[in-house]
């Protein structure tokens, strides 16, 4: 028992000792990275940090970043919940056909993608908006969220569905009443999948976008090309890019117990 | 009554058809063409496709690729077993570990890349200096097997959480019961694992190992940050082949070279879908 724990616990060591090192390298100055190895900085500086949130480039990109993920999460709850009910509750002609050519989406290399992406959402005026990257990134999300959430309808008995009819509930008020709580764990753990992915894409976001839509994870590579390397100011925009995220687990870690205590993921 | 399940599908099938339907046509579109920058398209049936396959570059990345996704499925599956079942079933100790699981998860590619090159880089990297210890001249710009390894490092420190997490959902599935059964029959601990545990962590171990398939195969961000996909060639993934061809405008290649990728990632997924729904039929 207790040496489980200690592998555990040596695993997760190992897990954050390169996310230590990015921590600790945002924190010190310059010359000290380029010059010196230290495991704790000898001098914490926080003029990185500084720097960014002062920087009208790395701010925009930030609130770029959150309105294209959070766009994303929206229109792909929105169409995979009713998406995922049609997969769970009905077998209709071609409906296995139609599932695995969902998931097959979710195999397309982006790359593959670059340039008929940027063709088509130029014509249609969403090349370099929210709503392009949004819209590019439901490729790989729609059918992840369909995927899960089927899995977790499924395991809603459909007598649920039948007693209400007997009871007299319209299909729009059993939808929202009672089946939406039920799969309320689900959607959680779906919405939290899909903010990862968006939030972590890069080849799509980074074609789509020029100015009006770059996101941060784009403004962070362009920092990588610049004449040499500001090691620190990269550490620390990469810290800042991961809080969303962590915040976001926070906030759904009830939703994800339960989701995975229902052994549905 | 319910309404039809086509009137559900429909917001789901507009949405796709924007983001792949549309775009997927638009590659075979290219693949059927030469396409000159300045001057019509001209269609050439399946020449690409035959230029494609015979060309050793895409063999080699393809190759690579395969290779690449078989040793990460291989090691990042049972590691990932291994750690959902060291995690602590109820308490506060799981919320934390999953937690901590999920944070390297949320960490986009680029910075996951930014973080080994902080770790691995020469003359400022943490792993240089450790193996310099141990007299080992590792340098991931000039060594081969260094870029090979650690890109394939990085994706098991990344992605391993994952298969974890997964893993854990599973086993907080399986009833109390079936342990106890076992317990009673006076099975090993092995033989627990073998005859409850794994069969009922099936489904989803088949979910983790497809998507860990897909994903891998789709590697990235992380060469590229790495190394631009050398030295040489040697961490050149099949997007980083596939997407330079694009960027570099040939078009019919590049669209030739995505279709025969996209066929190949959901050929090999049918496979593993097949191979590991057909054991769970055997053994019941």
């Amino acid at each position: 028992m207790k040496k489980r724990y200690l592998g555990l616990a040596v695993y997760f060591v190992i897990l954050f000792i390169p996310i230590y090192w990015m921590v600790v390298t945002s924190l010190k100055t310059d010359q000290e990275i380029l010059s010196e190895f230290t495991l704790i900085p000898s001098e914490v500086t926080f003029e990185n940090y500084a720097e960014i949130f002062s920087s009208e480039v790395w701010r925009s990109s930030f609130v770029n970043s959150l309105m294209y993920v959070l766009l994303n999460v929206l229109i792909t709850v929105a169409v995979a919940v009713p998406g995922a009910y049609a997969f769970s509750r009905w077998t209709f002609r071609g409906s296995h056909h139609l599932f695995f050519w969902l998931l097959t989406n979710r195999m397309a290399p982006a790359a593959a993608f670059i340039v008929p992406f940027i063709e088509v959402y130029s014509a249609l005026g969403l090349f370099d908006t929210h709503l392009g990257v949004a819209l590019a990134h439901c490729l790989f999300n729609i059918p992840l969220a369909i995927w899960i959430l089927e899995g977790f309808m499924s395991g809603i008995p459909r007598e649920i569905d039948e007693t209400a009819y007997i009871d007299g509930y319209s299909f729009p008020r059993f939808f929202g009443k009672i089946f939406l709580p039920l799969i309320g764990p689900g959607i959680g753990v779906a919405a939290f999948f899909c903010f990862t992915f968006s939030w972590v894409e890069l080849i799509l976001a980074k074609s789509l976008t020029v100015t009006n839509a770059k996101p941060v994870v784009v403004t962070l590579t362009v920092g990588i090309g610049a004449e040499g390397v500001r090691w620190g100011l990269l550490a620390a925009a990469g810290v800042l890019t991961v809080i969303p995220g962590a915040i976001a687990v926070f906030f759904i870690r009830k939703y994800m117990a339960k989701g995975f205590a229902l052994g549905r993921v | 009554m319910k309404p039809h399940p086509w009137l559900f599908l429909l917001p789901a099938l507009a949405i796709m058809a924007m983001s792949a339907f549309i775009p997927l046509m638009t590659v075979v579109n290219y693949s059927l063409h030469y396409i000159f920058v300045g001057s019509e398209p001209e269609y050439v049936g399946l020449a690409n496709y035959v230029e494609v396959l015979q060309d050793p570059a895409f063999r080699g990345a393809l190759l690579r690729q395969i290779v690449f996704s078989l040793l990460v499925l291989a090691v990042e599956i049972p590691f990932g077993i291994a750690i959902a079942l060291a995690m602590p079933r109820k308490g506060w100790g799981s919320g934390v570990a999953l937690v901590l699981l999920g944070i390297p998860l949320l960490i986009p590619y680029n910075v996951v890349g930014i973080i080994w090159r902080l770790f691995t880089q020469t003359g400022i990297g943490v792993v240089p200096r450790a193996l310099a210890l141990i007299g080992y001249n590792y340098n991931v710009s000039l060594h081969q097997f260094d870029a090979v390894i650690t890109v394939f490092l990085i994706d098991v420190w990344h992605w391993t959480p994952l298969v974890a997490l997964l893993a854990y959902a599973g086993l907080q599935s399986i009833p109390d019961a079936f342990y106890r059964a076992a317990q009673i029959d006076g099975a090993s601990a092995v033989a627990t694992f073998r005859y409850v545990t794994l069969p009922k962590l099936r489904p989803v171990l088949i979910l983790a190992v497809l998507l860990r398939l897909m994903d891998s195969f789709k590697i990235y961000s992380e060469p590229l940050l790495l190394t631009g996909g050398g030295p040489g060639n040697a961490t050149t993934s099949l997007s980083l082949f596939v997407a330079r061809k694009a960027e570099s405008f040939e078009l019919g290649y590049a669209g030739a070279a995505s279709v025969i990728y996209l066929y190949i990632v959901i050929l090999l997924s049918f496979i593993f879908f097949q191979a590991m729904t057909r054991a769970g039929e055997v053994r019941r």
